[in-house]
Parts: C-alpha cells; structure tokens; sequence
C-alpha cells in the first residue's frame, strides 16, 4: 500500500485517496496504534478481546448453521439431526456454536469480575459499564432465544419454565407470557418468532452494544489493576507515561490469549462437546414432547444462579412474583455498582480487608448458586440458595457502607509494572 | 506470583468445576463398551437389525453411512441387514406402523437414533439386562430400570428369563435386591452380557456417527494450536522486552 508523501503530510496513491474520503488511517490509529493502554495489563484482561472472538465465531457459525436449519416445530429436530450428519463439516459447525454460547458467558463473566476487582466500573467509566451490562441482558435473551431451537425436550420446557416467569407478574402476567409466546403455549408460532430474534433482532442490537462499549472504552480509556488514570501523567508529546500502544503490544498479548483460549474451547468442541450433559443436555436429544415433562428441568448452567435465587424464595400473598423480582433484581443491582462503590480507591490491591472478604462472599455466592440450581431442590440445597442469595444481595446492598469506611492503602502516582 | 498469574486461569475452571462435579452422578454401572472395535460394531449392527428394528426405527440414520463407516460391503448390507428398504440411501425404519406400535403396546417404541446420547449407553446396558418375570404385567415381564416399561422382553431367547428377588419377599415389594436366572436362554451370561454391549456400541455409534473421527481431528487441531501458542507466546514476550 502506498503511503508515500507527497511533502505536505498528505498520503499519496490509492491509501491517499481512499482516506481523502474515508477515515481509515484515523480510524486504525485512534483505535489500534496510537490508543494506549495502561502498560500493566494481566492476565485478566484477555478476556474482553476473548469475548469479541466468541461474538464473531457465533455470527459465522450461525449463519451457516441458518443455511440448513428449518425453523418449524415439525422440522427443527430433524434439521438439526441432518446438520450434524448429513451436512458436510455440519458436525464441527454445530459443537462451534453450541460450544460457542457456554463459551461466552464463561469469558463474559470473567470479564465482568475483573471490573469488580479492579474497580472499572467507576467514574469517568460509567455509561463503559452500563454498555457492558446491556450487552449482557442481550446476551442472556439471545441465548434463551437460541436454545429453543434445537426443539429438544429441554428447550421445550425450558422456554415453558422461563416464559411463565413472565406470567407471575401481577394484572398483565398472562397476556404477557401470551404475547411473548404468541400462542398458549409454546408452538410453532414461539419457534418461528424466537428465531427471527435470535439470527436477527439480537444480534444486530448486540453488535450495536458492542461498538458502543468500545468507543465508550477509548473515550475514556482503560482502567487497570492498579485502578489509577494513567492519562493524568502525559510525556510532552502528550502520551501518557504508563501507556503503551494497543497494537503491537496487546494484540500479541491477546494473541497469545487467544491460543491459550482455543486449546481449552477445541478440547471441548472434539473431545467432550455435551461436557457430560452440560454445554448439551441429554434430554435434549429428544424431541420437544409437550406430553412429557424431563425428570428434571434446570436451565443451562449460565443461567442456574438466578434460577436458585428464584426457587429460594417463597411464595408470599398467594404469588410466585417474589422470586422473579429477586432473580431479575440480582441483575438489576449491576447496573448500579458505579453508584453504590463509594471507595476512595478503585483497584482491590488498594481496598481493605472488608472489600475483599465481601468480592471474595461475592464470587463464592455466584458458584455456589450455580451449583444449587443444577440440582434437584432439597431442603438443604434449598437453605444453601437461601444464605448465598442474601450474600450475593448483601454484597451489594451494604457496598455504600462499607466500602466507605473499609480502611484503604495509598494508591501510588504510576503503574506497578515489572519488566519481563 | 505465579499463582497470581494463573488466577484468570483457575476461576475459569472454577466457574465450570461444580458442574462437571455434577456431571457423573446418578449413573448406571459402565457398559464397558468401545466404539472403536469395529468387530464389536458390525456384530452390534446385525443385533440391532435382527432383535430392533422390527418394532425400533433409527430414522436419522442412513443404511449405506453404517456400511461406509462399519467396512460392511454393500452386497452384504443388502443381503443381511436391510429388512424394511431396498434403497441403501435411505434412512433405518421400523417394520411395523407407528399406529399399531401404539395398539399393541400401549406406547410407540421410540426411535433408537439418539437413545445413547438421551439416555446415555450405561442406562441402555442396565435396561437391557434388567428384565425379570412381572405376570401382572401385559407382556409378562417388567424392568428395574424403567419400572412398567411397555417393551416386551424381546431378547428372552437369548437371556432367558430372570426372576427379580426384592426384600420384601413378593415381586415389587421392597428394596431390590438381586436378579436370579430361572429359565436359561441358549446363551451363557457372560456371552448375553456381549452380545447387549455389542448392541449398545452400535447405538452409541450411531448416536453420533461422527464421534471417533471428531476425537481423531481433535489430536491433530490440539497439536497445532500448542505449536501456534508456542509462537505466540515467544512472539509476545519479544515484543515486550521493550516495555520497561
């Protein structure tokens, strides 16, 4: 590519004339060679560029999967079947896709608790999380969505279970869960409608949510482990001290990352892709049966905390609406965790001991949840969903309180950062 | 310091741990089967065409895909295995009507497609071997695994029939407790425990028809992606000797 100049700092040739009319150059610099990130990055942080990796492997595979899927409850299984044996390379596009979506929330969690540690969430990072947290709720609905489709008997009944939640909500409930369902009963007609959401609506909206996040990230900036700005601190070039180039030295970062990724993710797409019944679950190898319930329905596992928060509360007044305001109020919270950190620090290496002990009750409470809503309920199990849901609540319900009179360590003017 | 850089690492696995925890309970013991012994398979195959698919479709899967992958010359496909087609393209159907599936026995036998990956193939070994004489029960015997199955006991032949102890002295009372071979089948325990994991592997197989060559794949994708990480992780810590 010519980017020869021609005296007055102007490009010459095609690239010349292309960025006359459209900012590439700009664009690649702002985004890629000249924004700087904090040089101390760990580990981490692979997993926000992991997370775009994922979302780009589940559009591609989708839309081949869409060449051969037939959205119609007659259909759907059978296609499904055909894809895995009959469609060339359909198999590994397939276990990609499926193992793609667990995939996702493991790296999307991960990179959301590492914005609860380091504090990235935090002024001027607000409407960056906001984005993150929107990007989220799309996420769960595109894979709720997505998991109808296969019209297994988990799917079924899963999207029975999920769908009359909606149904709990008083006055409207049941026109609600009627609208949704565009039927009385999860049909052809919900299949068809969540498949135009699913390939469509969500995606379109989650790219959308995407780009946002990022450009919402470059305006302000990463945060980092040591949660200081290192745009405060800028050379007489005005760079900042503690800033290194995105690329080349995160993208090798990243693409080491991204090897590390791809052995665990490939290990499981060949050689366990039902990871023992749950990235696939056995009852979904049989067809969508709306006479015969599964022994035992449970969500796929990213959604198990919040369906444990749900079984654990009982019904008050004659209503199961209590559960649901709790299971969609432990989504809800996140939205205000800038507000309710009122921490002088940012970083968990400069908070106290009550903010760690309360992030490590946090993350405790979350796989403990997980675990709770895999299983049949038990009185035990059951005692168990009750004390991590008050944990979990806690945790952000007193944050205002403790996180403002948690003793805290000076936070140093640069970056710690060791040479390899 | 190491245990700090490895942390992304260990949360991962934590977040799936309780899961995989979770994974192998409930189970039957081990069908012991092989998917790889093609012997095993093609003996599996002749059992599930000859004992199965009378009343068992397997509709997904395509009679010609079995010869191809279980080394079965066509000649013999068609000769030996082929009841309910003459078109080796086409797919496994039963030889009797869903409809009179359902007169007689009360309940369609289901399709044999996916049973190993539904149900998994330990279940399928313990159903198989689990029949015992019930005379309340229309076809005469019923199954601990799956108490009031509709599914005669259509191996009875080969098994004979075994009478099921419980510990509350009369059948279905109590704990159970062991099975005891009353009527002897023309073959021997341990050559009828063979011939039911031979016909398990074939299910298993054709569960998935595409497992051993997705583990075969899996050894080469894994050694490529270690020489890939290999690279890029020399190719990071080089550009990162600048950073200081």
């Amino acid at each position: 590519m010519g980017t020869e100049s021609d005296g007055t700092g102007q490009a010459t040739g095609l690239w010349g004339w292309i960025n006359a009319r459209f900012p590439v150059d700009k664009m690649l610099k702002e985004h890629i060679t000249e924004y700087y990130a904090p040089k101390n990055f760990n580990y981490w942080y692979l997993f926000g560029s992991l997370s775009l990796v994922v979302l780009v492997l589940q559009l591609v595979t989708g839309i081949f999967l869409t060449m051969n899927y037939k959205p119609s409850a007659a259909e759907a299984f059978a296609s499904v079947e055909y894809i895995m044996r009959d469609v060339e390379w359909g198999w590994l596009i397939r276990y990609l896709h499926s193992t793609g979506a667990s995939a996702f929330f493991i790296v999307v969690y991960l990179h959301m608790f590492r914005a609860l540690m380091y504090g990235s969430y935090r002024a001027p990072r607000e409407l960056l999380w906001i984005f993150g947290m929107l990007i989220y709720l799309a996420l769960m609905a595109e894979a709720f969505m997505g998991y109808l489709l296969p019209w297994g008997n988990m799917s079924y009944w899963g999207a029975q279970v999920i769908v009359s939640l909606f149904g709990t909500i008083p006055v409207i409930g049941d026109s609600l869960a009627e609208w949704i369902k565009g039927d009385y009963y999860i049909s052809d007609i919900t299949l068809n409608r969540f498949f135009a959401l699913h390939v469509i609506a969500i995606p379109l909206i989650l790219v959308f949510l995407v780009v946002a996040h990022i450009l919402a990230l470059h305006e302000v900036g990463s945060n980092n482990p040591d949660g200081i700005e290192i745009k405060k601190l800028k050379d007489e070039r005005g760079i900042p001290l503690d800033g290194i180039p995105f690329h080349p030295y995160m993208t090798v970062k990243d693409i080491f990352g991204l090897g590390m990724f791809l052995l665990v993710f490939c290990g499981i797409v060949f050689f366990a892709p039902t990871l023992g019944g749950l990235f696939l679950e056995g009852p979904n190898f049989e067809q969508a049966n709306a006479m015969q319930t599964p022994p035992h329905i449970a969500p796929i596992w990213y959604f198990t905390p919040f369906y444990a928060m749900l079984r654990a509360v009982p019904s008050f007044f004659a209503t199961q609406v209590w559960g649901v305001i709790v299971m969609f109020g432990a989504i809800a919270l996140l939205f205000f965790l800038p507000w309710l950190d009122r921490s002088p620090v940012k970083s968990i290496r400069y908070k106290g001991p009550i903010s760690k002990v309360a992030l490590a009750l946090f993350a405790l409470s979350f796989v403990v949840l997980a675990y709770c809503g895999m299983k049949p309920t038990s009185p035990a199990l059951l005692l168990l969903s009750r004390v991590f849901t008050a944990v979990y609540f806690a945790f952000f319900v007193l944050m205002p309180w403790y996180s403002r009179i948690d003793r805290v360590k000076p936070v140093p003017e640069r970056v710690t950062y060791h040479a390899h | 310091m190491l245990i700090k850089k490895l942390a992304p690492a260990l949360a991962a696995a934590l977040l799936v741990l309780p899961a995989i925890a979770l994974a192998g309970e409930g189970s039957f013991p081990s069908a012991g089967n092989d998917v790889r012994n093609l012997a095993s398979l093609q003996r599996g195959a002749r059992n599930f065409m000859n004992y199965c698919s009378g009343c068992h479709s397997a509709k997904f899967v395509r009679y010609n895909r079995v010869a191809a992958d279980l080394n079965i010359p066509e000649a013999e496909l068609k000769k030996n295995l082929m009841f309910t087609s003459d078109k080796p393209f086409e797919t496994i159907r039963s030889a009797i009507a869903t409809e009179d599936a359902r007169k007689w026995f009360g309940n369609a036998p289901p399709d044999l497609s996916l049973m190993s990956r539904a149900r998994g193939t330990d279940y399928i070994y313990a159903y198989l071997r689990s029949f015992y004489r019930d005379p309340t029960r229309p076809a005469g015997v019923n199954n601990t695994v799956l108490p009031g199955t509709a599914m005669p006991h259509v191996l009875a032949d080969l098994q004979g029939v075994q009478t099921a102890v419980f510990s509350g002295g009369e059948a279905g009372k109590g704990e159970f407790e062991k099975f005891e071979l009353t009527d002897r089948g023309t073959l021997e325990p341990e050559k009828y425990d063979d011939f039911v994991r031979d016909t398990v592997n074939f299910l298993q197989y054709i569960g998935e028809p595409i497992e051993t060559k997705r583990k075969d794949l899996g050894v080469w994708v894994t050694l490529f992606l270690l020489l890939f990480t290999a690279f890029a992780y020399l190719l990071n810590k080089e550009y990162w000797k600048d950073v200081h």
